[in-house]
C-alpha cells in the first residue's frame, strides 16, 4: 500500500523524524484557513499517488491568502497523469541550503533492509545513478538489529555530506530504519532530504510503501484509504474480495491463480488482443466468486469479450461451470464469453455448461485455442 | 531419489485441526505421505481422523520423529510457527500460508538458514515427488512420475504445465512450488542446486514470474552450476509497472522486475524460454528428445 506525502509525514512526525509543519485539506476553505495558520509563503500540494507532480502544476507557492486560494481551486479536482486530485497538504515553504537523497527499502535479493544516501537530491534514482553512481552510497541493515549511529554518520560521511550536518542526517537514517522496522514499510524515499539555511535536516517529500499483509498490526494505517484504488472496477473489485488489476484493452480475463492469470493474459496479447484486467479467482473458487467477478468484468464498458481460463486444482470446474449459469440468470454478461475448463471436474463443468444452452457461450478445449477465439470475438 | 520430500518424508501438520489443514493434510496421507502428526497448541491428544495431535512440533519430533512440517495455520501466526518448526529440529518445513508479513519472513529467513533448516515458501502450493510424497496443496492427480524437474513461483500455472508433460507421456521427479512473496526461503537457486544433484532428475523447468531479481540471479547460476538442460518459462509480460499481481512480490518496481529483463537474462545463458505454457512443456519434450 503506497502512502500519500501528507499520509508519509504524518507518520514520520509520529517517530520523531523532522517534517516541514504542514495540514492536509480537502476543500479549497480548509486549504486557505491551513495556509493562514501555517503563515506565509507557504506551499500547496497535490497529494496523488504519482511523482513529478511538480511540473504538472501539482505544487505551488502561495505568499498570500489570495493566492493560496487560487493555487487550491486550480489544483484540487486537477487530472494528474490519470490521477485526481482529492487532498491537498498545505506545509511551511523551506528554504533550502542543500538536497540530498535517503531512502530505506527491502532488498528482496539479498533478504535485507538497504539504506541509501547520496548528497545529489532532487532528481530521479536512475538519473543519480547514471551521472554519478558513486554519489550514492548503500548499506545493507543486519535483519533484526536497529541501523547503528555510528554506521550510519559513516555512511553520511561517505556520502560526503557536509561536516556539520553529517549528525543530523546520520540521526534521520537511524529513525527512518526505525520506521521501516516498526511500521513495516518496505519502502522509504526521501527525495529531497533537505538542508536549510538554519542548517536544519528536514524531509521535505515522503514516499512510503507499507507492506499490505502487515496491516493487521496497523489500525491507524489500515484506516487510510487506499487512493491507488481509485478505478471504479478496482474499487467495486475491493468491495467483492476479488484480485483485480484494471488494464487498457477489451477482453475481459479471469484465471484461477496469479501465475495463471499473468499468463493468460500474455497469451491473448500473443493472439492479438488487448487484456481488460487481470482477474485471479483465486484458489478453491464458489459460484458466488464467479457471480462477482462477471459482474465486475461486464461493470467496464470496454469489455468486448471475455475469457476464462481455468485449470481445476483445488478449484472444481462444476463449481465454476455453476457460477457461471447462475451469473447468466443474474447479469446481462451481453458479450461472447470464451470458456476452457480443464483438470478437476473438467468433465462435469463441460456438461453443466452444455445443459444451460447459453447464448454467447465459446467452448475451447485448449489455453492457445481459446486465447485465439476471443481475440477473433472481441 | 526426488528432492525435498520422499519415502523419508515423516510428517507434521501445524494446523492440522483447521477445515484447510484436515483437508490437505488428509489428502496428503491418502496420496501415500507418511503423515506422523498434527499441532494445535491446546489440542494435545485429540486426533484428526486417527492422526494424533500435539501442542508443539518439539512433541511431534520426540515422540513420532516428524522431520517435515507443514505450515497451514493463519497469516499472523504463521511465522511463529515457522520458528517453531525451525527450533523444534525438524529437517524440512514447509509453509502455505499465504499472507505472512514480509519483514517477519526476512527475521524467519535467516533463522532457517543460521539452523540449517530447509524452508519452502510461504504462499505456495508444496512440493509433490510423484510415487513418493506429496506435502501440501497440488493436485497429483496431473503428474506422472519421471525425470522432469519443476521449480516455480506459482501453482496453476506449474499445473498447466504439469499437464501438458503428462499429455506429451513425461513425468516429474519432483515439483517444487517456492512460492510468490518477495522473500522466500529457497529460491531457485537453491532448488536448482537439489535438482542437479540429483540422480532422477534429467531436465529442469523452471517457472518465474515478474517481480525481483531471482530469475536473473538464477541465470548466473545455472551458467556456472547447472550440467542439467534448463527451460524456463516467466509469466507477466503484459503487467503494468506499480501494479501487484496477485501475488504478493509480483510487481514491477520502476523498472526493475520485468519479464522481458528476465527472459534477456535467461536467453543470454542459453536458456530456453517458453513463449507460452504449451511452448514451454513442447521445449522440454523437444530438449529431452534430443538428448536421448
Amino acid at each position: 500500500m503506497d502512502l500519500l506525502e501528507y499520509q508519509g509525514k504524518q507518520l514520520f512526525a509520529k517517530h520523531g523524524v523532522s517534517v516541514p509543519d504542514g495540514r492536509h485539506a480537502a476543500t479549497v476553505d480548509d486549504a486557505v484557513k491551513a495556509a493562514d495558520e501555517i503563515g506565509y509563503p507557504c506551499v500547496v500540494k497535490a497529494q496523488v499517488a504519482i511523482g513529478k507532480r511538480g511540473k504538472a502544476g501539482g505544487i505551488k507557492i502561495a505568499k498570500n491568502a489570495d493566492e493560496a486560494r487560487a493555487h487550491s481551486e486550480a489544483i484540487l479536482g486537477m487530472d494528474i497523469r490519470g490521477f485526481t486530485v482529492h487532498d491537498l497538504w498545505i506545509e511551511g515553504a523551506s528554504e533550502i541550503d542543500a538536497e540530498f537523497y535517503a531512502s530505506i527499502i527491502l532488498d528482496r535479493g539479498e533478504k535485507k533492509l538497504l539504506a541509501m544516501l547520496s548528497r545529489m537530491g532532487g532528481m530521479d534514482v536512475e538519473e543519480m545513478a547514471e551521472r554519478d553512481p558513486e554519489a550514492l552510497v548503500k548499506q545493507h541493515i543486519e535483519p533484526g538489529d536497529d541501523l547503528d549511529p555510528e554506521a550510519a554518520r559513516e555512511i553520511a560521511r561517505e556520502a560526503q555530506i557536509d561536516d556539520d550536518v553529517v549528525d543530523g542526517v546520520a540521526e534521520m537514517l537511524v529513525k527512518l530504519a526505525e520506521v521501516s522496522a516498526t511500521e513495516d514499510a518496505t519502502l522509504i524515499e526521501i527525495n529531497p532530504l533537505i538542508v536549510t539555511s538554519d542548517r536544519e535536516v528536514i524531509a521535505l517529500d515522503a514516499k512510503v510503501t507499507i507492506d499490505g499483509n502487515s496491516l493487521f498490526r496497523h489500525e491507524d494505517l489500515a484506516e487510510i484509504r487506499d487512493r491507488s484504488a481509485e478505478d471504479p472496477q478496482e474499487r467495486m473489485a475491493k468491495e467483492k474480495g476479488l484480485t483485480y488489476v484494471k488494464l487498457d484493452g477489451n477482453i475481459g480475463i479471469l484465471a484461477n491463480g496469479a501465475g495463471l492469470c499473468m499468463s493468460t493474459l500474455d497469451v491473448v496479447a500473443q493472439a492479438g488482443g488487448d487484456p481488460a484486467n487481470f482477474l485471479d479467482a483465486g484458489g478453491g473458487s464458489k459460484a458466488e466468486a464467479i457471480v462477482n467477478a462477471l459482474e465486475v468484468i461486464t461493470s467496464d464498458e470496454k469489455v468486448t469479450a471475455i475469457l476464462f481460463n481455468i485449470f481445476g486444482g483445488i478449484t472444481r470446474c462444476d463449481e465454476i461451470a455453476n457460477g457461471i449459469v447462475e451469473a447468466s440468470d443474474q447479469i446481462d454478461i451481453g458479450v461472447p464469453l470464451v470458456v476452457r475448463l480443464d483438470g478437476t471436474n473438467s468433465e462435469e463443468g463441460l456438461e453443466i455448461l452444455a445443459g444451460a444452452d447459453l447464448d454467447n457461450l465459446h467452448q475451447e478445449k485448449t489455453m492457445l485455442g481459446s486465447a485465439e477465439k476471443v481475440v477473433e470475438l472481441a | 531419489m526426488s528432492i525435498v520430500v520422499g519415502e523419508d518424508t515423516k510428517l507434521v501438520v501445524s494446523g492440522l485441526t483447521g477445515r484447510e489443514g484436515s483437508f490437505h493434510g488428509l489428502r496428503n496421507r491418502d496420496y501415500g505421505t507418511d503423515l506422523v502428526a498434527g499441532v494445535t497448541p491446546g489440542k494435545g491428544g485429540q486426533d484428526v481422523d486417527g492422526v494424533p495431535v500435539f501442542d508443539s512440533i518439539r512433541e511431534s519430533v520426540d515422540e513420532r520423529g516428524a522431520n517435515t512440517s507443514m505450515i497451514f495455520v493463519p497469516a499472523r501466526f504463521a511465522a511463529a510457527a515457522i520458528e517453531e518448526a525451525i527450533d523444534a529440529g525438524v529437517e524440512t518445513v514447509i509453509a502455505i500460508t499465504e499472507g505472512i508479513p514480509v519483514l517477519d519472513m526476512m527475521r524467519v529467513y535467516w533463522k532457517a538458514r543460521e539452523q540449517g533448516v530447509r524452508l519452502i515458501g510461504p504462499n505456495c502450493p508444496g512440493v509433490l515427488s510423484p510415487g513418493k510424497a506429496n506435502v501440501g496443496i497440488i493436485p497429483a492427480q496431473f503428474f506422472d512420475k519421471g525425470s522432469i524437474g519443476v521449480v516455480s513461483k506459482s501453482g496453476t500455472l506449474t499445473y498447466q504445465i504439469g499437464n501438458e508433460l503428462k499429455q506429451a507421456g513425461l513425468g516429474n521427479s519432483s515439483i517444487v512450488g517456492i512460492g510468490g512473496d518477495p522473500i522466500v526461503g529457497s529460491d531457485f537457486i537453491d532448488v536448482l542446486k537439489l535438482f542437479e544433484a540429483d540422480d532422477e532428475t534429467e531436465l529442469i523447468v523452471m517457472v518465474g514470474e515478474i517481480g525481483g531479481d531471482a530469475e536473473e540471479r538464477a541465470a548466473e547460476f545455472i551458467a556456472e552450476s547447472v550440467s542439467k538442460p534448463v527451460v524456463a518459462y516467466i509469466a507477466g509480460f503484459t503487467a503494468p509497472p506499480g501494479k501487484q499481481m496477485g501475488h504478493a512480490g509480483a510487481i514491477i518496481s520502476g523498472s526493475s522486475g520485468t519479464a522481458q529483463a528476465k527472459k534477456d537474462a535467461l536467453e543470454a545463458k542459453d536458456v530456453r524460454v517458453g513463449a507460452s505454457p504449451t511452448e514451454t512443456a513442447q521445449l522440454a519434450v523437444e530438449t529431452l528428445g534430443a538428448k536421448a
